[in-house]
């Protein structure tokens, strides 16, 4: 299996893609298939609701009387079930609700966003793929593809990869500072107070704890609770931070 | 600590540069949401990508691991796609598909074309034979309320207006008919398999329903109903599925190509056929919902509409509609 997609700039130097496993894969397709079923069942619901229609035993009356219903009701609902990936993954440039919460997107074999026509072929192969029953033959496929990619993605010439974000770019220049921690042990130091809340107390009292004896703090600290070490561990980022300030 | 010296050389460096990766990540950003021309910010970013790139350089043998480095590789490939997209000319791209590429991929696709035609008519001749020597083979291309009403004496397609609007039956057609045509060329990537046995079906079920009618002499009926929308839904069916055909004779000699390129290039091409493919069946779909089931049209309209029609996707197919246009 390849886990990498590499491209070569003008200058010879590699970039480095890691292309996406059937895990995300599905993992997208299952958040995008709720999204689109929920975004046409609204609009089923909210369409019904407004033009007096109920969902009783008179349900069918709102249909017989106008074939208007059908098209202000039904319509819209399918399209957007049918719909949902070709016109998102065009706007949002081989992204979707579900790629972006996975932190996967479609590119093309070359590293751009794929065309238009590209986007189109991947989902008009939905049809095949999609056989006989929930996908199994394009996952099938892509089990079997050292890029782990389904027919429509061999159709089109895209595979999907994690999408790596510039969020983190604004944080670089605080790590420009003159303080006695280097530059590895600041970056430590902020994925630690990043992710503080997301672990388990025992185990971030125990990883302060260990970060703090790295750098040969004083012990008094060792033995106190999960708040003070945090505090403790703040204070150490912020005064290394002010030093570029000042 | 051992490694301050370094960590120095490395603060300083990171001084003199985060304030312009900062700038560009802004400058691609903005490039983006506006896409206006202005060639200062499209120099700013060739030139910050390229001391971008050696930076990325620097850090990867300096701190290959660091966030620093995810974060610079991150930017380099924002940067490298806004430099590398493909410029978008929609317009144009959409005249040079119609004018250019269409008549291109239907000349290279003659053979297939021809074949898939045949196909479809060898099919369509079987099941009008399999009907007519074996009548209750008939149940297994029409449903039995089709096979009621023949008997009954009536064509399936009578009343149709009285039952379904002509706007939801053209929007039901034009959607079955979509998806039969996108089926024919999708299931090509089964070799050719798939095109091949729901042309064949296709075929069949055309030919059934005849010999089921002229065995109640209602055949010049169906032909009434069929004549205005048939001529380009059947040619339509047959391009797809010669573009189904072309998918599966790609994996099957891939000539010097790998099997996976070989196919994504007749994908590429063959699906160029989609779009006019497309379009002329909503106005298929249009006339079956409006003219076919209205009795006001006589049968000499129904004939000059459908041939019109045919004519009009044949002449757009090869190419002809805008030899004209072309020459001024």
């Amino acid at each position: 299996m390849e886990d990498k997609l590499v491209l070569q700039t003008a200058n010879a130097e590699e970039l480095t893609l890691s292309i996406a496993g059937l895990g995300s894969r599905s993992y997208a397709f299952i958040i995008d298939w709720h999204f689109r079923l929920l975004l046409a069942l609204a609009w089923f619901i909210g369409a019904v609701l407004l033009l007096g229609g109920s969902f009783d035993k008179h349900f069918g009356e709102l249909f017989r009387n106008s074939s208007a219903s059908l098209w202000t009701v039904f319509l819209p609902a399918v399209t957007i079930y049918f719909l949902y990936h070709p016109v998102l993954e065009v706007m949002m440039q081989g992204r979707t609700p579900g790629k972006r919460i996975a932190g996967i997107r479609i590119l093309s074999l070359q590293g751009q966003t794929p065309e238009f026509g590209a986007l189109l072929i991947r989902n008009v192969f939905r049809l095949i793929d999609s056989l006989p029953i929930f996908y199994i033959l394009g996952l099938g496929v892509a089990m079997g593809t050292s890029r782990q990619v389904r027919i429509g993605d061999l159709a089109a010439g895209t595979l999907l990869v994690y999408e790596e974000t510039t969020q983190e770019l604004k944080r670089l220049p605080m790590f420009s500072t003159d303080s006695h921690l280097g530059h590895a042990d600041l970056e430590l130091l902020q994925d630690i107070l990043d992710r503080w809340s997301d672990l388990e107390e025992a185990s971030r009292i125990s990883l302060g704890r260990r970060f703090l004896e790295r750098l040969g703090e004083t012990p008094d600290v060792l033995e106190s609770e999960d708040e003070q070490i945090h505090a403790r561990l703040k204070n150490l980022l912020e005064s290394a931070c002010g030093q570029l300030s000042s | 600590m051992d490694s301050y010296p370094r960590d120095r050389a490395m603060t300083a460096w990171l001084r003199a540069r985060a304030d312009r990766w900062l700038k560009l990540n802004t400058l691609i950003d903005h490039q983006r949401d506006h896409r206006d021309e202005n060639l200062e910010d499209a120099r700013n970013l060739v030139k910050g990508f390229r001391a971008l790139v050696r930076d990325l350089s620097l850090a990867r043998s300096a701190v290959p691991h660091s966030k620093l480095t995810q974060q610079l590789e991150a930017l380099c490939l924002k940067a490298h796609e806004a430099i590398y997209r493909s410029p978008s000319h929609l317009r144009r791209q959409l005249i040079g598909l119609i004018a250019d590429d269409v008549p291109r991929v239907v000349r290279a696709l003659r053979g297939s074309i021809i074949f898939t035609a045949l196909l479809f008519l060898s099919s369509a001749v079987s099941g009008w034979l399999l009907v007519t020597q074996y009548p209750e083979l008939v149940s297994l291309f029409a449903s039995e309320t089709m096979i009621n009403k023949v008997q009954r004496g009536e064509l399936w397609t009578k009343d149709l207006l009285n039952v379904v609007p002509s706007s939801l039956l053209s929007l039901s057609i034009m959607t079955n008919n979509i998806f039969v045509t996108l089926s024919a060329f999708v299931c090509g990537a089964l070799y050719g398999l798939g095109t091949i046995y729901i042309i064949g079906i296709n075929g069949l079920m055309l030919g059934g329903a005849f010999a089921l009618t002229a065995q109640y002499h209602m055949e010049d009926q169906l032909i009434t109903f069929v004549i205005a929308h048939g001529v380009v839904e059947l040619s339509v069916v047959c391009i797809a599925g010669a573009a189904g055909i072309r998918l599966g004779e790609a994996l099957a000699h891939p000539g010097d190509c790998l099997r996976v390129d070989a196919f994504r290039e007749a994908v590429t091409e063959a699906s160029k056929l989609l779009p006019v493919c497309a379009i002329f069946l909503v106005g298929a779909g249009l006339i079956e919902g409006y003219v076919s089931p209205d009795k006001g049209f006589p049968v000499a309209s129904r004939v000059l509409i459908g041939l019109s029609y045919g004519v009009l996707l044949w002449l757009v197919l090869t190419g002809r509609a805008f030899r004209r246009a072309k020459l001024h």
